[in-house]
């Protein structure tokens, strides 16, 4: 039943969003126009500074994820779906999760154009470490896209929350930016460092575990009037 | 009507009414003895006098830290129990965090100032500290703009606050690490000591005080509110 929900959710939210690609074509834009603004700022004659890569693709995916996520909620509002959804006779849980995976899978496929363009661009050795580096962009993804979204579906109903999404998210998720950051950065030196790659890559997970249980817990709570 | 009168003059209120002039006749006191103290207190032979800014910036962290924790677990009520009361703590522990945390954030710079050279590291203690205080600063915007209904969301903002303090610690850490060690403490001179724990209590005392002025001055607004919905019916 739980995972039926999962699906239905999952579902409804890809259906509107292949037929009118608003979100992804929209955050896949900001991502990129993300990544050429930093470019003018960390590019010094014609080469990137050190780490400029990591950072610029973590810091790109941390704002196209925020863009995602309030207008993924932002659909839920207009004709009060989300309260539809919250009145039917099924677990809270299941919503949550449903509507995590929706944006995740979105973030998946903004990533799959931004990693490739910021290893263009960059000359970022990307592909030498594709497990550990697809594991970080995993995790990381996640435990971002985790808090947020228990914090858009609880927005949804404040007021000024185009503002206080990111107010509110930035803070919380600097952890999962400073592990997807510097770990990408290990793996991108010269000389790669793997046990420092693993032990952000091992905070990243934990952080994953400890903050989807808390938005489980929270989300029924959190979302009853 | 009767029952918003009733609740007016509780007992407890009562006692807090009775107990909070005294508390803060203590607390102006120790305050005003902390500053003898700290004149008294020996000058760091390193440092010099700009040291003696640390009676201030730790006791200070401390206390944003009992704010902090306080304003966690009132969350916690207010999210499981939905009690009122919890919120106006979190309320009031929160703006005391930002308050305290604010404190130690102009303290902190000024002395690095001197010990360092620099205003500012991006060093572990110091980013994990203004990351933590962003969050409470995050939590009051929330209660100032979020609209009706904003206290649960704040609830859930601060028990993640509470749970990212770990995960904060441990990266910024692995980030970087100049600040002292915590270890630093056991290790000052007894003049130096006496005179740092006075502070604590002193800032923690002064917090306690502030946070029972807070929340009363929250029920007080919340009853008014009432009375006045009971008047409109």
């Amino acid at each position: 039943m739980f995972l039926r929900t999962v699906w239905l959710v999952v579902r409804k939210d890809l259906l509107i969003e292949i037929r009118s690609r608003e979100i992804v074509y929209t955050t896949l834009f900001f991502a990129v126009s993300c990544v050429l603004v930093f470019a003018f700022g960390f590019v010094r004659e014609g080469r990137p500074v050190e780490d400029a890569a990591a950072g610029i693709l973590w810091i790109s995916i941390a704002f196209a994820g925020t863009l995602a996520l309030g207008r993924a909620f932002e659909r839920e509002r207009q004709s009060e779906t989300l309260r539809a959804l919250m009145l039917a006779p099924v677990e809270r849980p299941a919503l949550y999760v449903g509507k995590l995976l929706g944006v995740l899978l979105l973030l998946a496929v903004v990533e799959a154009i931004v990693v490739p363009l910021v290893a263009l661009m960059f000359q970022a050795p990307i592909f030498r470490h594709p497990v550990l580096m697809g594991a970080l962009l995993a995790t990381g993804t996640i435990g971002f896209a985790a808090v947020g979204t228990l914090f858009a579906a609880m927005l949804v109903r404040a007021r000024s929350r185009d503002v206080l999404l990111p107010i509110l998210l930035y803070p919380i998720t600097i952890p999962v930016i400073i592990g997807g950051v510097r770990g990408t950065a290990a793996l991108l030196q010269a000389d790669v460092d793997v046990p420092m790659a693993t032990a952000w890559l091992s905070m990243l997970a934990f952080f994953d575990v400890v903050f989807i249980t808390l938005a489980l817990w929270t989300f029924e709570p959190a979302m009853t009037e | 009507m009767n029952n918003v009168a009733r609740s007016v003059g509780s007992a407890a209120d009562k006692r807090m009414k009775k107990l909070f002039a005294p508390a803060a006749v203590v607390v102006a006191a120790m305050f005003a003895y902390g500053l003898v103290l700290i004149a008294d207190a020996p000058t760091e032979s390193t440092m010099g006098l700009v040291q003696k800014i640390f009676y201030f910036h730790v006791p200070s962290w401390f206390a944003m830290f009992a704010a902090a924790f306080t304003c966690g677990i009132a969350s916690l009520f207010v999210l499981i129990r939905g009690r009122k009361s919890a919120d106006r703590v979190a309320l009031a522990a929160a703006e005391l965090a930002v308050v305290f945390g604010l404190i130690g954030l102009i303290t902190g710079p000024l002395w690095g100032r001197k010990a360092w050279g620099v205003y500012w590291q991006w060093d572990a203690k110091l980013t994990s500290a203004l990351v933590m205080w962003l969050i409470f600063v995050a939590y009051l915007l929330l209660r100032r703009y979020g609209g009706a209904g904003s206290e649960k969301l704040s609830a859930v903002v601060a028990i993640f606050g509470m749970a990212n303090v770990p995960f904060v610690y441990w990266s910024v850490n692995l980030w970087r690490t100049v600040h002292p060690l915590t270890s630093v403490v056991p290790t000052l001179p007894p003049v130096m000591r006496g005179t740092f724990w006075w502070c604590v209590v002193m800032f923690i005392g002064l917090y306690v005080l502030l946070l029972a002025a807070r929340v009363r001055l929250e029920k007080r607004r919340a009853e008014l509110d009432a009375l006045f919905l009971a008047i409109e019916d």
